[in-house]
């Protein structure tokens, strides 16, 4: 029971961090309609930047080590965010929006091929730069823990950095969520995705609403990156092994829908973290995509999707 | 003869090669000509799936990974040979490609391609947990051949050339056949294709068994090539990435574009990896992913289609001035309004009985009845949302009713699949076209001529006559990319009696369509028709509908509101209201 408990708070804060990592995926993902395989590597991307803004730009100096993680994690967001802007602008708008209207298949395979050229581009390239090290962005607060309880003699252990890692995912996906609903960026957001054509007639600028996506997912993916960095270390080619995680999460929560992708990273986090109990570690993985095909299976459209057809 | 005139080039190619291959000393530049059919034969096999039905797998190295793991644990744990174990790799593959296939085939677009990403990696963590990290094929020094195992390397690469050459021999035979019209079908629209008389599942599934067994294939020979197999090198995400990567670059849909993408790719990302790689590790990377953005961005649908257009477009700019006018395109002697007897009393062969349907709470269509008799034209009408489109999706199988009955020939086939009510007679067009646009006008005909035809060559003559009837024949062979909106009409009819249907359901096949080209649509149809057969049309321009059909069936707000010959339903104030308003009633009647 005790080992239950502890599996259900590790799943939930590991789970609200990997909601806010499929948030950023499924924004772009729900706006674009675009796989984008280079996602893992952007977000590869922000934990180098939080790292390297913590440690050689001074931040650590100014906010100590306690609060200056938190604060670079935070700083790298609008930087990928700008650094998205750009790769959208010089090569995915190429094979996306607006001009694939006369291409095979929308454009699928172009894009496909294309961010798969990225991800090479990205996971090399951060292996020159960065070295093959394993690096981390580590606080005291990484191995220290708070207790909770003890309710009937069980107590629950909450890593520090973990707890404040999901509040400052909670804090992000409210924020995310007031922007979209309440904003006209939001509104141009949602009406481009869920009707490209008619938003463009409807004066919104299609294009626009991409690149705005784009950039926001980025930044988005990159906080939460940052955020698993505090207790996960890291390399260049880590993208890969969460990349598949985040296309999991956005598929269960149902694609095109942004707060359905929150609770399918919430779901897989909860699923890995508690698989653990019946099974062998190795076997964590595969439990995730186990699970992920029974639900897909059950529910096509995922937790928020909706069935779309026409003749 | 032109079968055989097809095989040449490939043949042609593998015998190249393997002259260029013979010619090689260096081992290591031996590995990578062995690896180029490897790859391309693994990019066959994903095309053979999704190049062809658009369903697309970024599971792949499920197939491959199984091929591998079996050749390689066959061999350890029951001493087999390598010439067996492949041909069981490429059995277990197929089943593993059925037994997957049936339950994802119910996933639809990007939720296919992210569920088929799944497999590969769940095995992958449950081959390590199991303890093959790494797998190493013992050496056999008493029966190298019997084990497939050459001191001289040129052998490997000409059994991969064997595979691959077979490989593209199965794909264009595929491509020409049945199977391959009904694949492509498929990508262009599924629902089209089911209406066609195309039973998608059943054809799905056997692209996925084959393409599953293909994978497996030349997954057990790659791992009796490399001599050690891990999860990650063939059950990774990067290698499925890689059948992707080499069909895409080089086009996909095609048989040459896996080829051609795996020719050029493998041997440069090897050898940067040689050559770059050792002095900085990484660069080898970021220049072949320079290589595939900038290819990419310059040819978005892959290096074969964009060779093809630019070469069609030399060909063509320097043939047009021998092209025939455009006006002999549809040669239809335009026929006088019908002026055949009504045929309202002829034998029934579709009769609806309250049939009704609802989404939700709307009433989409409420208990509606008619009859549609031998050699008739019936003009279905109504205001925009009448539910005239949802009454023919009723018909043909695409919905299945809430109540109701649908008697083809007095037997009832509501709620059956739409490829089972084609078989039964029932041909049907699409409000919104969907035309293969690389494809002759011909060969889009033939698509819809399976489901009556017994042999391609029926299938053939089945279509030639479609397109005879419709006044296309003069221009069967252009790509219907090239062709107006009304010769794509024209074209569309061809391919829904190209099936040889009894009754014929046309959705708004006059829109689009300006006064004169209208007309010559109108006189098609009405020379079908004449011919015998039995047709419901929905059409929103009245004047070419009064002129066109027998009787009207006028719907609003999903019910019947009135029945009868033209010149009475025109009159009928509940008509004009449900059109044009109450206050236009009055208008009407002064």
């Amino acid at each position: 029971m005790e080992g239950f408990l502890q599996a259900l708070a590790a799943g939930l804060l590991i789970g609200a961090v990997y909601g806010l990592m499929c948030v950023g995926l499924g924004l772009i993902f729900g706006v674009m309609r675009v796989i984008n395989f280079a996602h893992g590597d952007f977000m590869m991307l922000g934990m180098y930047t939080a790292f390297y803004l913590f440690t050689a730009a001074g931040v650590q100096a100014v906010f100590g080590n306690t609060v200056g993680p938190f604060v670079a994690i935070i700083l790298a967001g609008p930087v990928l965010a700008a650094f998205g802007y750009l790769v959208h602008r010089t090569l995915i708008s190429h094979v996306s929006g607006t001009r694939t209207a006369s291409l095979e298949g929308e454009g699928h395979y172009a894009q496909l091929i294309l961010t798969l050229g990225i991800a090479l581009i990205l996971q090399n390239g951060g292996l020159i730069v960065f070295g093959s090290v394993l690096a981390s962005i580590r606080t005291p607060l990484s191995s220290s823990a708070w207790e909770l309880g003890p309710f009937f003699d069980m107590s629950v252990f909450l890593n520090k950095a973990r707890s404040i890692d999901a509040v400052v995912s909670l804090v992000m996906m409210i924020l995310l969520s007031l922007l979209i609903t309440r904003t006209r960026i939001g509104k141009s957001l949602r009406a481009a995705a869920d009707n490209p054509t008619a938003a463009t007639y409807m004066g919104i600028d299609v294009d626009r609403a991409h690149r705005t996506a784009f950039a926001l997912g980025c930044g988005i993916t990159a906080i939460a990156g940052g955020l698993l960095a505090t207790n996960y270390p890291f390399h260049p080619f880590v993208g890969l092994e969460y990349v598949i995680v985040m296309y999991a999460g956005v598929v269960l929560g149902g694609m095109g829908s942004i707060i359905g992708a929150f609770w399918g990273g919430m779901t897989i986090g909860l699923v890995q973290q508690m698989s653990t109990l019946i099974l062998p570690t190795q076997l964590q993985n595969a439990a995730i995509f186990a699970v992920f095909l029974l639900i897909i299976f059950f529910r096509p459209q995922g937790f928020f999707g909706r069935m779309v057809e026409r003749t | 003869m032109l079968r055989m005139r097809s095989f040449l080039p490939p043949l042609l190619f593998t015998l190249a090669y393997a002259g260029i291959s013979l010619g090689v000393t260096n081992s290591y530049y031996q590995l990578i000509l062995t690896l180029v059919p490897v790859w391309a034969v693994f990019g066959l096999s994903w095309n053979l799936l999704s190049g062809y039905t658009g369903l697309i797998s970024f599971g792949h190295a499920a197939f491959f990974g199984i091929g591998a793991y079996a050749t390689a644990l066959g061999q350890i744990y029951f001493h087999i040979s390598p010439w067996l174990l492949i041909p069981i790799a490429a059995m277990l593959g197929g089943i593993a490609g059925l037994l997957i296939g049936f339950p994802t085939f119910r996933l639809q677009g990007h939720y296919f391609a992210l569920a088929m990403l799944a497999y590969p990696l769940a095995i992958l963590y449950v081959f390590e947990w199991l303890g093959f990290q790494e797998v190493t094929l013992p050496i056999q020094r008493d029966a190298p051949i019997a084990f497939m195992q050459f001191t001289d390397p040129h052998i490997y690469t000409l059994l991969g050339l064997a595979i691959m050459l077979a490989t593209i021999v199965l794909t264009q035979m595929i491509e020409r056949s049945r199977f391959g019209m009904a694949l492509l079908a498929i990508k262009q629209n599924e629902a089209a294709a089911e209406a066609a008389g195309i039973n998608t599942l059943a054809w799905k599934l056997r692209a996925i068994t084959l393409s599953g067994a293909i994978a497996a294939a030349i997954g057990g020979f790659y791992a009796q090539v490399l001599l050690v197999v891990t999860p990650a090198s063939v059950f990774g995400m990067l290698v499925s990435a890689q059948a992707l990567t080499v069909a895409m670059f080089g086009g996909v849909g095609t048989v040459w574009g896996p080829v051609i993408g795996s020719v050029i790719l493998i041997p440069l990302a090897e050898i940067l990896h040689a050559e770059a790689g050792a002095r900085i590790p990484g660069i080898q990377g970021v220049i072949f992913g320079i290589a595939i953005v900038a290819v990419i961005l310059l040819a978005p649908e892959g290096l074969f289609w964009k060779l093809r257009d630019v070469l069609r477009k030399r060909t063509a700019s320097r043939a047009t001035t021998s092209d025939a006018p455009d006006e002999t395109a549809a040669n239809v002697t335009p026929l006088k309004p019908a002026a055949r007897q009504r045929a309202a009393t002829g034998e029934v062969v579709l009769e609806v009985r309250n049939l009704s349907r609802s989404f939700g709470g709307l009433k989409a269509v409420q208990d509606v009845s008619f009859k549609l008799h031998q050699n008739e034209i019936l003009g279905i009408i109504g205001p925009n949302g009448a539910g005239k489109t949802t009454l023919f999706n009723l018909l043909n199988g695409f919905l299945k009713p809430s109540q109701g009955e649908v008697l083809i020939g007095g037997r009832n086939m509501s709620g059956q699949r739409p490829h089972v009510i084609c078989e039964a007679g029932i041909g049907r067009t699409f409000q919104v076209m969907r035309p293969f646009l690389r494809m002759s006008i011909l060969d889009n005909v033939v698509v819809g001529a399976y489901v009556r035809a017994r042999t391609d060559d029926q299938a053939r003559q089945f279509a030639a006559d479609a397109v005879a009837r419709v006044g296309l024949s003069a221009v069967a062979d252009r790509v219907a990319g090239e062709l107006s909106t009304k010769e794509l009409r024209l074209m569309e009819l061809a391919r829904a009696i190209a099936g040889q249907p009894r009754i014929l359901l046309l959705d708004e096949t006059l829109a689009g369509l300006g006064h004169g080209e209208a007309d010559e649509v109108v006189a098609v149809i009405q020379q079908l028709a004449r011919d015998g057969m039995t047709i419901a049309i929905i059409e929103h321009t009245m004047q070419a509908m009064v002129r066109l059909v027998d009787r009207f069936l006028v719907l609003d707000h999903g019910a019947v509101i009135t029945e009868g010959l033209p010149e009475v339903v025109t009159r009928d104030n509940r008509v004009i209201e449900a059109y044009l308003g109450k206050k236009w009633v009055g208008h009407a009647a002064n």
